[in-house]
């Protein structure tokens, strides 16, 4: 229904190169990267619950933040217009991008067009963290036209350093422990002192001397948005470092990159999200800098202003009906921390800028499934495809989101595309596809549904003491490391047959 | 009451002790337990790995049957399953109107609202919270993620457990954290549910329990293929067979 409407451009940043078991496997054999994850994700999980547990409203807010959400989708083109016009008329620019590449090509040529004007050419732009902005790898098209970002927020700091990839859309470097930042800092951070120690103070410290120089010099800033009220044409930036704060108000130029779904009615619904926001991402009653700006204001803060507005797959996710409410995230990364497989596997398993169950939501919905295989140019081994099945369908996302996202019931509505897809797509069905395909044959019927029970029995020449602990493909993959009870003597219709007759309990 | 038992199709065929349990239980109660035999599966499995359109026909199916049985005198209908009852209630409708056909939503949401997990009925319907049963065994006890957030069962099965005489109930550590099964989840992506299902043991293992028990005769599958495997000295027991207590194979 959706594939006339433009997908995500194809980017290295939503499309992984491994299918999620693989990747999986991998990190799970990292037992470091288990303990970082096990240890941060525990911590904010307990200061999360701790802050939301104190709202005697807290339902009623994530009531208000689904509402509003639903309603902003409802009315995004006369809001987007609203928007654009407020931001004009207080002397900023609006542009529009279809996709990544478009989005990436406007802010180009805006920062050369400011190198142009002071007939100084621009070697180094200072970013607020923005996930609009990973997703759409504007630091990589900034770096091909000989412009350097350089990436403000702490955690994003450390993963630009070491030349990593985030793996959490809050904390970016959450896969790293304090020691191994003091190993990246001493390896790549210019003129850091030698002596440097892990605690936490002493790499902030060091951070901020390094990053000062570039906010005190730095012509243009580029930054994403977490809101944006239609009613004013205001941008919002939350942050816990301030590192944001000094972007948006020291450089001349500022430039946002902002999804087009990230649009608030009016100043009054911040009262909603600022509560929702803090406590579902950091586990903060409230986050210590909130950077509102309106436009330009003559004098103060930066002269110029852009704002580009970003689908690169929106439109899409938006026309999908049962997938749409994907689109009320604020990337507060709750569900990411509460979910027992991002816990376990982090965040590079999911080969996206966005992991996590709303990453594996969020993913397939801009990218698509049926791109670049792994190497093997089918759309089958497209690894955004095995995105939807990495998770237990536990729900323990869908009781975290702060806007009520039920992610749960999107990933099997995803899997349920995925198969129809897979199922258009094959001449020949696959492994898979026939044995689903025969055991809903047998279990639609209650007479072919008792004779397989009655085959099951034959379970009993595998086991050894009730147990069978070996099973041939795809079996196996469960008795790798769990055993199985060998089938009872007796089913239970058999037992009830005989214990309570036949007569006594059919309708 | 007269109660229609939904067996659900793995303890049918695999785990007939958590239906034969139940059964016991209902009928020491007063109650009467019908068997409507022409069930088979509920189609949850197919639903949740995408494979809706083969999952039609099996909803299709459970209506008739229940829809028959309700119409034939059953006042509810049980399942010793907080999945299965969770697909009933918030998946049937969806596939049916997903796959256009509408009348049967409106019949899958009949059957749906009166169907029940099992300490929903005891607590909700009939309740009861003290079941008269008596169990000299360490329990602990886990809540099964459907039970939990797609039933919203709370402390239900707690509160039974309670009750139960004789019984040395430890608190699970981390008790609401996911054990790993997820259905085709554990086949997909079985070093991850491995990997889940090791934590969720070693919790049990911190309880000192010799039997670990839940709701839900599928997750109890996968923790006691965990422990068996690893000769864990702890058992996995269904809710039903603590609830009809010990000895209670003797009244079958």
């Amino acid at each position: 229904m959706t594939d006339h409407l433009p997908r995500a451009s194809e980017l290295g940043t939503l499309r992984g190169d491994l299918p999620f078991p693989v990747a999986a496997r991998k990190a799970l054999g990292d037992a470091q990267l288990r303990r970082n994850l096990g240890h941060a994700t525990a911590t904010i999980r307990a200061k999360r619950a701790a802050v939301v547990a104190e709202l005697p409203d807290w339902e009623a807010l994530r009531d208000a933040g689904s509402a509003i959400k639903a309603d902003v989708l409802a009315r995004l083109p006369e809001l987007l217009d609203q928007l654009e016009r407020e931001v004009v008329a207080r002397g900023g620019l609006v542009h529009w991008a279809r996709d990544a590449d478009e989005a990436n090509r406007i802010v180009v040529d805006l920062v050369r067009a400011v190198g142009a004007r002071d007939g100084v050419p621009v070697e180094q732009v200072v970013k607020v963290k923005s996930m609009a902005t990973q997703e759409i790898e504007l630091n990589g098209a900034l770096a091909d036209a000989g412009i350097a970002a350089l990436e403000t927020d702490l955690a994003e700091l450390i993963v630009q350093l070491s030349n990593d990839k985030p793996s959490h859309i809050l904390v970016p470097a959450i896969h790293r422990n304090r020691s191994e930042i003091r190993e990246i800092f001493l390896e790549h951070m210019p003129s850091v002192d030698p002596e440097l120690t892990d605690e936490p103070r002493v790499l902030a410290m060091a951070a901020r001397a390094y990053l000062r120089r570039s906010f005190l010099s730095a012509r243009v800033a580029i930054s994403g948005a977490n809101f944006a009220i239609a009613e004013t044409g205001t941008l919002a930036v939350v942050e816990s470092e301030g590192n944001g704060r000094m972007c948006l108000t020291l450089p001349q130029t500022l430039i946002t990159v902002m999804g087009i779904e990230k649009l608030l009615p009016s100043w009054q619904d911040l009262e909603v999200f600022l509560q929702l926001l803090p406590r579902s991402s950091t586990g903060e009653r409230m986050n210590p800098y909130t950077s509102m700006w309106t436009g330009v204001t003559p004098g103060d803060g930066p002269q110029e202003f852009h704002l580009v507005l970003l689908d690169n797959g929106r439109t899409a996710t938006l026309a999908d009906e049962a997938g749409r409410s994907a689109l009320h995230c604020i990337r507060c990364s709750a569900c990411l921390n509460v979910c027992p497989v991002y816990e376990r596997v982090g965040g590079h398993a999911y080969g996206s800028v966005y992991p996590g169950p709303i990453g594996a939501v969020l993913t397939p919905q801009l990218a698509g499934m049926q791109g670049r295989g792994a190497g093997h140019g089918h759309a089958a081994d497209d690894p955004v495809g095995t995105l939807p099945f990495a998770s237990s369908l536990c729900g323990a996302c869908f009781d975290a989101c702060p806007v009520k996202i039920d992610i749960p019931t999107m990933l099997v509505h995803l899997r349920t595309q995925h198969v129809d897809g897979e199922r258009a797509r094959r001449r020949v069905p696959s492994a898979e596809q026939a044995t689903m395909a025969a055991t809903a044959w047998v279990m639609a019927s209650t007479k072919r549904f008792t004779a397989a029970e009655a085959a099951t029995k034959v379970g009993r020449l595998v086991s050894r003491g009730g147990t069978i602990r070996s099973l041939p493909p795809p079996l196996s993959a469960w008795t790798s490391a769990r055993d199985l009870p060998a089938p009872p003597t007796e089913t239970f219709r058999q037992w009830w047959a005989r214990t309570r007759g036949d007569g006594r309990g059919t309708p | 009451m007269r109660i229609a038992l939904f067996a659900t199709c793995l303890a049918d065929a695999l785990f007939p002790r958590a239906a034969q349990a139940t059964v016991v239980l209902l009928e020491r109660l007063g109650h009467e337990v019908v068997f409507p035999s022409g069930q088979t599966c509920c189609g949850q499995m197919h639903i949740n790995t995408g494979y809706q359109r083969e999952a039609l026909p099996l909803v299709r199916h459970h209506v008739d049957v229940f829809e028959a049985a309700l119409r034939s005198g059953a006042d509810a209908i049980v399942a010793p399953s907080g999945s299965c009852v969770g697909s009933v209630r918030h998946q049937h409708a969806d596939v049916a109107r997903q796959q256009g056909d509408d009348r049967l939503a409106g019949r899958a949401e009949e059957v749906s609202q009166r169907t029940y997990e099992l300490s929903e009925l005891l607590v909700d319907v009939l309740g009861v919270t003290d079941v008269g049963a008596r169990y000299p065994h360490r329990v602990t006890y886990h809540p099964t993620c459907h039970s939990l957030r797609i039933l919203r069962v709370q402390d239900k099965p707690l509160q039974l457990l309670r009750a139960v005489a004789g019984i040395d109930l430890i608190e699970l550590p981390e008790a609401d954290s996911c054990c790993g099964f997820g259905g085709t989840f554990a086949l997909k992506n079985a070093d991850t549910s491995i990997a889940m299902l090791a934590d969720k043991l070693q919790h049990v293992a911190q309880t000192g329990a010799e039997v670990l028990t839940a709701g839900d005769s599928s997750c109890l599958m996968h923790l006691g293929g965990g422990l068996s495997r690893l000769r864990a000295g702890t058992r996995t027991v269904h809710l039903a067979e603590i609830l009809a207590g010990v000895g209670w194979e003797k009244a079958r």
